[in-house]
């Protein structure tokens, strides 16, 4: 019983991990209809810069609370930066092409960031802080939930929180819904369409960084190619709850988190890659809409 | 009177809850040219892609009766390129052009479903191969000249000037050697010249043996061409008969132009 | 030549890049030594690399502006490039291909063993990108896990060579025939899938064949591989190493060739031409009378038997393999080589290959920059060109003036 707690908590952090990148997919694929594959190297480009933050820091004697903060805010800017950057170089000039071009630029620079880290820093695994320091209140069940965990399920649902605020109430929010049902509506009304796709990558960039950060934080390394599988993963989650619907990805991600925790945990461990691979190909075949999308009829 | 070629009958399609057809009925006889007109939006393209295999139709049968006697063929659900090789061939309202390929060789796709070589005879180039190949260019070219367009067989689809565009997805659905021409607004952005081009060329494809159904707006083409005239609304047919009896129709007149607020 | 507002914008980016790539590129941590090194002439390079790239990228846009207004002032009548021209008349064709085909049969007598093993390397991705030419560039079907195919060849290879004695010659066309089977499978379930879904499908059942073969030990070896796999025989004749690469070389000169001849004649035929007219547009395809389904399933599995056959190639040249050759970067490079040298064109496509294996090889001093070099030509030739670096040429037919007959 006990073990079952465990691997569930275990699951819910996965799941939450997930569910903070695959907001960024959902989001990008709800607006510009582009499946970003370079999102996954933003999420590894966010756990970079903070860890070469938290580590300079430290090494300056910063005290760790301001550590977290400081490393939080660079990872996020930075991820938003990135994100930003990519999309006015690789994917703006694409808006009109095919999709397929839009797509392969998309993996052209994915390799060409995972290089870029892979030069710029190491090959490596490099050793990430622990930022996340053991709470007292937390050790009569410190043996099935982390302080780690715990903090990453708060932040989650804030993030949770405000981005719905956000979506909701908000003039941005509002501009960006409107974007993604119909963008050349939304240029005849006068949003600056521009504007708002860019806001979308930055919001879903600084996202992912987050929790880069803090999963980087929880398993203790990271290196150059880790935005390749959570990027995968978290694209199956997103298409599992439903690409293009935020409150999609969420499910998603934590019914891919559970599912994978339970998965390895009573089954075997060695085939957990798979697990997702085959889960990704058997929804996109069989339900592509995932559990809160609406079945596409193509207008001829 | 013999069978009709295209018979439809109660046909509807709902998409979710929006019911874009109606029972409509709807009948095409051997060397007709039958005219399917109404408002933009009445469902006329829904139409032609429940009757071509697109969509599958919610109610109702569409059945081909082959004009050489064979046995009828229930079209409902049955894949676009099937119901092409039964013999019923159309363009679309957006020019659907192969872009990057030249003007013959978008002809000569037409030719695919009545032509069977594969790879073997592709990669060895077999003696069946190549009389299939030289057969499928001499009656692509042929079909070109008929239309008008023999002098740009290598120019690349993309580069044709719009109105021999339209020509050409005519072309290409001759090809198929079908004995019912679908054409859905063939004259969509012609001028008068070119429209009486069309109005001509039309003629000489039913004068070949084929029957026609169209989709068209421009209503001096309808007038000139059809034999029998169906007006839909909002999914429902609310007229059919000759030209004459139509165009006086008061339903019709009322779905084109709106009522009179003082009648 | 650059206005100041040009400049000043110029300026503005490089200092943009700058800022990004600050603590990636200059801050340089030894978590276990604690130290900290601040490499400030990686940033003084960034800013003024970014700063010529911005200012040569804003002249590309002038050129093709001007260009463009010299087009609608004359005819419209485009000039061929030279490259084209030579390669669409026959009489130019087959004395250049006659002398490349010479030059290569020597290749191995002007140059050292070494150099040739190159060049083997090159022609093997030469018939990888023909071979995804035809599901990505005809077909336009973007698969992402090509390399799925190539190791199920070198893999039927390894195996069958180990549990049944089976040598080379006998594994050649099994690995093809076993590649194209492959195919089908893949392609069935993703036939109703679009452009973007079938790319990611794809990308998973590559993954998950690798993943399979890394860790169902009980029938590949798992990750350590599978060694001493004998190379291509001669009649029986024990051959020396470089007698072997020789040999080796001379195989795949002509599977190349074999290669290029059937997929120049499958361009031009009934099923050539279906396929491009799905590419170009799949509903109207569909209504003119071809079936989707069997002409997808063709172009996968015909595209998978080349993969299958250099995977063979593979296992012998290397004598080992295991999962860790059969990655998605493979695929991606493959991809690349299509993408460069122009979807759907034979010649661009060999262009392509020769370019991205043969070029970081002589510039060993840059191979550490390879792999980002593959990503940034994805994107660059997906921005500024492309059809690639040859457009494919449609076949041109000659007619007389009131009679028909095919021409050339």
């Amino acid at each position: 019983m006990e073990y079952f707690i465990e691997l569930f908590f275990s699951g819910l952090t996965r799941g939450s991990i997930y569910a903070l990148i695959a907001l960024g997919y959902t989001m990008v694929y709800g607006i510009i209809g582009l499946i970003n594959f370079a999102h996954g190297e933003i999420y590894m480009i966010g756990a970079f810069t903070a860890f070469v933050v938290a580590t300079v820091l430290s090494i300056y004697g910063f005290p760790l609370l301001s550590i977290v903060l400081l490393a939080g805010l660079a990872a996020a800017v930075w991820s938003a930066s990135y994100g930003y950057t990519i999309e006015k170089i690789a994917y703006r000039p694409l808006r009109s092409a095919p999709r397929l071009s839009a797509l392969i630029s998309a993996i052209g620079m994915s390799i060409f960031l995972q290089n870029y880290v892979l030069l710029a820093q190491s090959s490596d695994f490099q050793p990430f802080p622990e930022l996340i320091p053991d709470f007292h209140f937390m050790e009569p069940v410190a043996h099935i939930v982390g302080s780690s965990d715990l903090v990453i399920l708060l932040t989650t649902a804030l993030a949770m929180a405000a981005l719905t605020v956000l979506i909701k109430f908000s003039r941005m929010g509002k501009a960006m819904r409107a974007t993604a049902q119909d963008r050349t509506m939304a240029m005849l009304v006068g949003i600056d369409v521009n504007k708002v796709i860019s806001m979308t990558f930055i919001i879903g960039s600084s996202l992912a960084a987050i929790g880069g950060m803090l999963i980087a934080s929880h398993i203790g390394q990271i290196n150059f190619f880790i935005g390749f599988i959570a990027g995968i993963k978290a694209f199956t989650a997103a298409v599992l709850g439903g690409i293009g619907s935020i409150p999609g990805a969420v499910l998603g991600g934590f019914v891919l988190g559970l599912t994978e925790s339970f998965a390895t945990g009573y089954v075997s461990s060695d085939y957990e890659d798979v697990f997702a691979f085959s889960l990704l190909v058997l929804i996109l075949i069989f339900k592509p809409a995932g559990l809160l999308g609406r079945e596409e009829t193509q207008k001829v | 009177m013999s069978k009709p070629v295209l018979q439809v009958d109660g046909l509807s399609m709902d998409f979710g809850g929006i019911r874009a057809m109606c029972e409509l009925d709807l009948e095409v006889h051997q060397g007709q040219i039958v005219a399917l007109i109404g408002p933009n939006g009445a469902g006329k393209t829904t139409f032609f892609n429940c009757v071509t295999g697109i969509y599958n139709p919610t109610e109702g049968n569409v059945f081909l009766n082959p004009p050489d006697g064979s046995k009828a063929i229930r079209l409902n659900g049955l894949k676009p390129n099937l119901v092409t090789e039964k013999g019923m061939a159309r363009t679309f309202q957006n020019i659907r052009l192969f872009q990057k390929m030249t003007v013959l060789e978008n002809v000569m796709i037409g030719r695919h479903c009545r032509t069977s070589s594969y790879i073997f005879g592709a990669v060895f180039k077999t003696g069946a191969t190549r009389r299939e190949e030289r057969e499928t260019v001499e009656k692509s070219y042929r079909i070109l000249q008929k239309v008008g367009l023999e002098s740009a067989v290598n120019e690349l689809a993309e580069n044709l000037p719009y109105g021999a565009q339209r020509r050409l997805e005519i072309a290409r659905a001759l090809a198929t050697e079908p004995f019912l021409l679908l054409l859905d607004e063939p004259a969509a952005g012609m001028n008068p010249q070119e429209t009486q081009e069309l109005d001509d060329l039309i003629k000489r494809i039913r004068d070949e043996g084929h029957s026609i159904l169209l989709i068209e707006h421009d209503m001096k083409l309808v007038m000139s061409l059809s034999d029998k005239i169906y007006v839909v609304d909002y999914g429902r047919k609310i007229a059919e008969g000759t030209p004459q009896a139509v165009s006086s129709d008061p339903a019709v007149i009322k779905a084109y132009l709106g009522e009179d607020i003082d009648a | 030549m650059f206005s100041l507002e040009q400049l000043k914008k110029s300026l503005l980016v490089s200092l943009w890049f700058a800022f990004l790539t600050f603590p990636l590129l200059v801050i340089k941590v030894d978590p276990i030594e604690r130290t900290v090194q601040w490499r400030w002439e990686n940033m003084a390079l960034v800013a003024v690399g970014s700063f010529l790239i911005s200012l040569l990228v804003r002249l590309f846009f002038i050129h093709q502006e001007r260009r463009r207004e010299r087009k609608t002032v004359e005819n419209l009548v485009e000039r061929m490039p030279l490259m084209q021209l030579v390669l669409s008349e026959p009489r130019y064709l087959y004395p250049l291909s006659g002398a490349v085909l010479l030059c290569s049969l020597i290749f191995p007598f002007l140059f050292s063993t070494y150099q040739t093993n190159i060049m083997i390397t090159a022609l093997m991705y030469v018939m990888l990108g023909l071979g995804l030419n035809i599901v990505v560039g005809l077909a336009g079907l973007l698969d992402l896990g090509y390399v799925a195919f190539y190791a199920v060849g070198a893999y039927s290879y390894a195996l069958l060579n180990y549990h049944f004695d089976l040598g080379f010659w006998m594994a050649l066309p099994i690995g093809a025939l076993l590649a194209a089977l492959f195919g089908v499978l893949l392609g069935f379930p993703v036939l109703r899938l679009r452009g973007d879904y079938l790319a990611i499908v794809t990308l998973g059942f590559g993954e998950i064949i690798r993943l399979i073969l890394e860790n169902w030990n009980d029938f590949s070896q798992g990750p350590s591989g599978i060694s001493n796999i004998p190379r291509p025989g001669f009649f029986g004749i024990e051959l020396s190493l470089e007698g072997a690469i020789l040999y080796l070389y001379y195989i795949m000169i002509a599977m190349v060739v074999f290669t290029i001849f059937v997929v120049n004649r499958l361009q031009d035929s009934r099923i050539g031409r279906a396929w491009i007219a799905l590419r170009e547009d799949e509903i109207a395809c569909q209504a003119m009378g071809i079936d989707k389904r069997k002409t997808k399933l063709t172009a996968f599995a015909l595209g998978a038997t080349w993969a299958g056959m250099v995977g063979v190639i593979f296992a012998a040249k290397t004598t080992f393999i295991n999962p860790a050759s059969f990655t998605f970067l493979e695929s991606a490079i493959i991809l690349c080589i299509v993408v460069l040298g122009g979807m759907g064109s034979i010649f661009g496509v060999i262009v392509g290959a020769l370019i991205l294996i043969l070029l970081p090889e002589y510039l060993r001093a840059l191979s550490d920059y390879r792999m980002l070099a593959f990503g940034a030509v994805l994107v660059t030739m997906m921005i500024f060109r492309p059809q690639g670096v040859m457009a494919n040429i449609r076949r041109s037919y000659q007619f007389k003036s009131n009679s028909e007959g095919d021409g050339r």
